[in-house]
């Protein structure tokens, strides 16, 4: 009987569930469709030049020619590691340091202001200064992207970890718990959804930071393509190259969030 | 119950003194505490706030350290928290990560209690099933009430078979309807499940209630004002708060509160 109803409501909650997701996306299609809209009808009736916009067509036509030339695989496909490269590497070295600032009192009065500070300081910033240490290859995108992913990571980490509850750490002592349990079995899984927040930041500023560090100097890459279109004066791959680097950096965005639900199912939600 | 043989001396609180030392000078949050709890008691520590009764739980709990005297377990002097001694919070402090049946199950896991996973299965459906939780073993946290939560961490506590249970204001946080239920509800898990326990309230009803000893505690210091035996039966139901020896013995209790109530806002004042 009891089960029954459970099964009802489980049911109906379910069912809630998927319509929200076809209304979310039915609000994604309508809010493109508009943008897409506005586009053309901007092109249409002439508040901008035709010469300098160029039509959702033409941006669809250079979208063709470079996958079936292999140019535009290449381009996304060298960011893309790019990013993906660097971002390891910074979110890596941001749960080792997040660990050591959050956990250690001493560290971290030690290093909050020059935490502070870096984190202050746009990654671009710091290109020009790479560039003479490291030269113009990949080394020196690399170490920008990965500062760039490091430090919004790491202080996402090492506050989460200063502003966890004792309550839990006392609750496992009670029960017996050494100080490797009580880290491995109360501090880390309550650190799983604030890894994971780190790791959306970080992306996102790292793909911010890509073309950046992209349009400077690079044979490869979305950015290199916005810099060469640029420079024969393209109109529809530069174009291309915006739209791409906004519907990578969403899917990936997407795909950090499928994880987060899933891992993070525990939390109550606002929402 | 579980299948291991402890020496039963119960808890003896020897002298305990707990001073603070702070920038506006030290507090003595305890003094001279001696208490004596056989196998098997309910105490209450009950007492206007700041008569030290949660620092004397946590002195208990090996939470903090006395600065004088000790508090020795079937013998043994304490020596930090351990699961001898399991605290129920008023906060729940159910891991909200976990399912209740893997909270039920967490204390098994740790390797200081590690049973097989056959005696970890049962001790946990035994007391899974002893708190009312079976239909909810799978659920999440979020999704319980707040007495739910605390049936989960009462159920925790028992799996690792502490000699004592701490409630710390254990229904502190819950309505009056539930709170009523809760206290029903650990006389019966008691009954069948039997364990020493201390359990701090502000509530006079509830100590009396609940306990067979009611500690009254006193402030600035905290000190042992008075015990008072409660000699009601057991089995004890809700319509025992409306008997009239029940509500002589609460009164009696409510007065010596009130007096040291009294006492510390008069000190307070000048």
């Amino acid at each position: 009987m009891e089960n029954e109803e459970q099964q009802c409501l489980e049911d109906r909650f379910k069912a809630k569930r998927r319509r929200e997701r076809i209304e979310k996306g039915g609000y994604f299609l309508v809010s493109f469709g508009i943008l897409f809209i506005v586009w053309e009808s901007v092109r249409a009736v002439g508040l901008i030049d035709p010469k300098l916009f160029p039509s959702i067509h033409a941006v669809m036509k250079a979208c063709l020619v470079g996958l079936k030339d292999g140019s535009l695989q290449m381009h996304i496909y060298a960011s893309f590691m790019r990013v993906l490269t660097s971002f390891a590497i910074g979110i890596l070295l941001a749960v080792i340091f997040g660990f050591l600032v959050g956990w250690f009192r001493v560290v971290r009065l030690f290093l909050d202001p020059v935490i502070n500070f870096f984190r202050a300081l746009p990654p671009i910033a710091l290109i020009p200064l790479m560039i003479i240490f490291f030269g113009i290859g990949e080394t020196s995108k690399l170490v920008v992207l990965s500062y760039a992913a490091f430090f919004p990571a790491m202080v996402v980490i090492y506050q989460a970890l200063v502003g966890l509850d004792p309550i839990y750490i006392r609750a496992a002592k009670t029960l017996g718990a050494g100080n490797m349990e009580i880290f491995r079995k109360i501090i880390l899984p309550q650190l799983v959804p604030h890894i994971i927040t780190a790791c959306r930041v970080s992306l996102g500023v790292c793909w911010a930071t890509l073309v950046a560090a992209e349009l400077i100097a690079a044979q490869k890459g979305i950015g290199a393509m916005m810099v060469d279109a640029q420079n024969f004066f393209q109109m529809a791959p530069l174009v291309l190259g915006i739209l791409m680097i906004g519907a990578i950096s969403l899917a990936m965005d997407a795909m950090v969030r499928a994880v987060e639900r899933r891992a993070t199912s525990w939390q109550e939600k606002m929402a | 119950m579980q299948e291991e043989r402890r020496e039963q001396n119960g808890i003896v609180i020897n002298r305990v003194g707990m001073t603070y030392s702070g920038i506006a000078g030290n507090v003595e949050a305890l003094r001279n505490v001696n208490l004596k709890i056989e196998p098997g008691e309910f105490i209450c520590l009950v007492g206007p706030s700041g008569c030290g009764k949660t620092t004397l739980l946590n002195v208990i709990a090996g939470f903090l350290e006395p600065t004088a005297g000790d508090v020795a377990i079937d013998g043994r002097k304490i020596q930090g928290p351990g699961p001898d001694r399991c605290v129920v919070f008023q906060q729940y402090a159910v891991f909200p990560w976990l399912t209740v049946r893997e909270n039920v199950e967490f204390g098994l896991r740790l390797s200081v209690n590690k049973r097989s996973s056959d005696e970890t299965r049962q001790i946990v459906d035994r007391f899974v099933d002893l708190v009312g939780l079976k239909d909810f073993e799978n659920a999440f946290p979020k999704e319980l009430s707040g007495g739910m939560k605390q049936r989960v961490a009462i159920a925790r506590a028992y799996a690792v078979n502490p000699e004592v249970l701490l409630m710390d204001e254990p229904f502190g946080a819950l309505d009056a309807q539930t709170r009523q239920f809760m206290q029903e509800s650990l006389l019966q898990i008691l009954e069948k499940e039997r364990k020493t326990v201390l359990f701090v309230t502000h509530g006079v009803e509830e100590a009396t209630f609940l306990s067979t000893r009611v500690v009254v505690m006193a402030a600035r210091p905290g000190r042992i004002r008075e015990i008072i035996p409660i000699h009601l039966p057991y089995p004890r139901v809700a319509a025992t708060k409306t008997s009239p020896e029940f509500i002589a013995i609460r009164a009696s209790i409510e007065k010596v509160v009130r007096e040291e109530f009294q006492k510390q806002r008069e000190l307070s004042c000048n």
